[in-house]
């Protein structure tokens, strides 16, 4: 039998973002057969897994911690994996997520699921079913330790691309020279 | 007048004397980050990013507002002031309301350009998201101070060379603002004459036209040089508008 080569495990996870750093991560477009033959992806809002793995290799991040959920999560993700990456602005800076931190936890509830709905004015109590804001959203590096930071919001394919083979090749990618940039 | 020279990282220079050292640095392509200083406007030392290193002198020094003197030994960047630069930097990115991804001067934005610059990868201090205003009532032109970087560039254009003074700077430390009039609604100016001289020299997204959105607000700076060349040789030369 042939050696059976190991690739490397990657999770991306979705928190307080809006999904675009992802859709941007699609966009990657043919690449993404040459990245699934070179990576495991064990975790990812685009694959059904529940539960966040163990021993994972590289993980990708997208979105603030904006609520207990989060917090929980980005907790488990530096737990279980070697490398962290923030992914994007809103991971990076708080970016857009972080906007409704001058406003209270109150007046953002209603404001949600009172002013602006037409039909079922009541807002959420069950704590257990939806998860409960943060008093802010932060990047995810005041949270936890974060290995490397991808700017932009969303990042491009190809800063994406470099981030991916970098770190497939066991490197910190570096970006305060050729893709540092906000916005 | 008399010649100085000075060593500026290892090289020889020579310079007029009342030169400051950025001043120098500038004509010989040497980078050092500025944000408050403005080619034509007078200089004020606020900001402290063009700090550099003066053999003797206990003190980092800024180079927008230090004179070169004879013997001089400047170094203008080494581990310390890329330290410090990033550390200025990212102090102001946290104690505004900065959001690019949504900024009128999105890609055109000189607090974006220091980022990079110094290499501000992100910031570890606690944003403190202010609750700072955004006064819309003049005609033309929107002053959010969400984005203000306080360098004070506005002030100095309106007084110095469009001569009206609308703007001024009140109160201290983290309270500090920009203010129009004695603290008014920027729309009920007396003084204003809608030149605009203010919202290009912004170096942020504070100021900025009316009806731009994300991205649009590029400041153009070229009519300062244009003006100053026309006070101080009596030439009108055309200048290219960056
Ligand atoms: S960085 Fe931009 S694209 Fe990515 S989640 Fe935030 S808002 Fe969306
Ligand atoms: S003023 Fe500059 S740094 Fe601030 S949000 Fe706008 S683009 Fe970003
Ligand atoms: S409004 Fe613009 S020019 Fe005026 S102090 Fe603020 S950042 Fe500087
Ligand atoms: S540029 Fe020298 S202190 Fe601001």
């Amino acid at each position: 039998m042939s050696d059976t080569i190991i690739k490397p495990k990657v999770a991306t996870v979705w928190l307080g973002g809006c999904s675009g750093c992802h859709m941007s991560f699609l966009d990657l477009d043919e690449r993404l057969l040459e990245l699934a033959d070179k990576i495991q992806l064990v975790f990812s809002p685009i694959a059904d897994v529940k539960v966040f793995p163990q021993d994972v290799d590289i993980t990708l991040v997208e979105g603030a911690v904006t609520n207990d959920e989060n917090e929980e999560m980005a907790h488990t993700i530096r737990k279980n994996s070697r490398y962290v990456l923030s992914f994007g602005d809103c991971a990076t800076t708080g970016n857009v997520t972080a906007m409704r931190n001058r406003f209270t936890e109150k007046e953002l509830i209603d404001r949600s699921y009172r002013e602006l709905s037409d039909i079922c004015n009541s807002v959420p109590n069950d704590f257990t079913l939806i998860a409960k804001l943060r008093e802010q959203a932060t990047p995810l590096h005041h949270v936890i330790r974060v290995d490397a930071f991808l700017h932009g919001c969303p990042p491009t394919p190809d800063e994406i691309w470099f981030a991916m083979n970098e770190l497939l090749q066991g490197r910190i990618p570096i970006f305060n020279t050729q893709f540092l940039r906000y916005g | 007048m008399a010649v100085k020279t000075l060593t500026i990282n290892g090289e020889q220079y020579s310079a007029q004397e009342g030169e400051s050292i950025l001043s120098v640095a500038r004509q010989h392509h040497i980078p050092i980050p500025t944000l408050c200083h403005l080619e034509g406007l007078s200089t004020v030392g606020a900001c402290r990013l063009c700090v550099v290193q003066v053999e003797g002198s206990p003190k980092l020094l800024p180079a927008c507002t230090t004179k070169v003197e004879e013997g001089m030994v400047v170094t203008t960047s080494n581990t310390k002031l890329d330290k410090y630069r990033r550390m200025i930097v990212a102090l102001l990115a946290s104690e505004g309301n900065h959001v690019c991804a949504v900024c009128v001067a999105n890609n055109h934005c000189e607090l974006q350009d220091l980022a990079y610059q110094v290499g501000l990868v992100r910031v570890r201090y606690p944003y403190l998201y202010p609750d700072k205003k955004l006064d819309a009532t003049h005609k033309e032109y929107v002053m959010d101070h969400n984005r203000c970087v306080l360098c004070t560039r506005c002030v100095r254009v309106c007084d110095e060379v469009e001569g009206a003074h609308v703007w001024d700077v009140a109160g201290r430390g983290i309270n500090c603002e920009i203010v129009s009039g004695l603290n008014d609604n920027w729309g009920n100016s007396q003084t204003c004459t809608e030149c605009g001289k203010c919202v290009m020299v912004c170096p942020t997204g504070a100021l900025f036209e009316k009806g731009v959105t994300v991205s649009e607000m590029e400041k153009k700076k070229g009519f300062l040089k244009y003006i100053i060349t026309a006070r101080q040789k009596k030439e009108w030369v055309s200048i290219s508008n960056d």
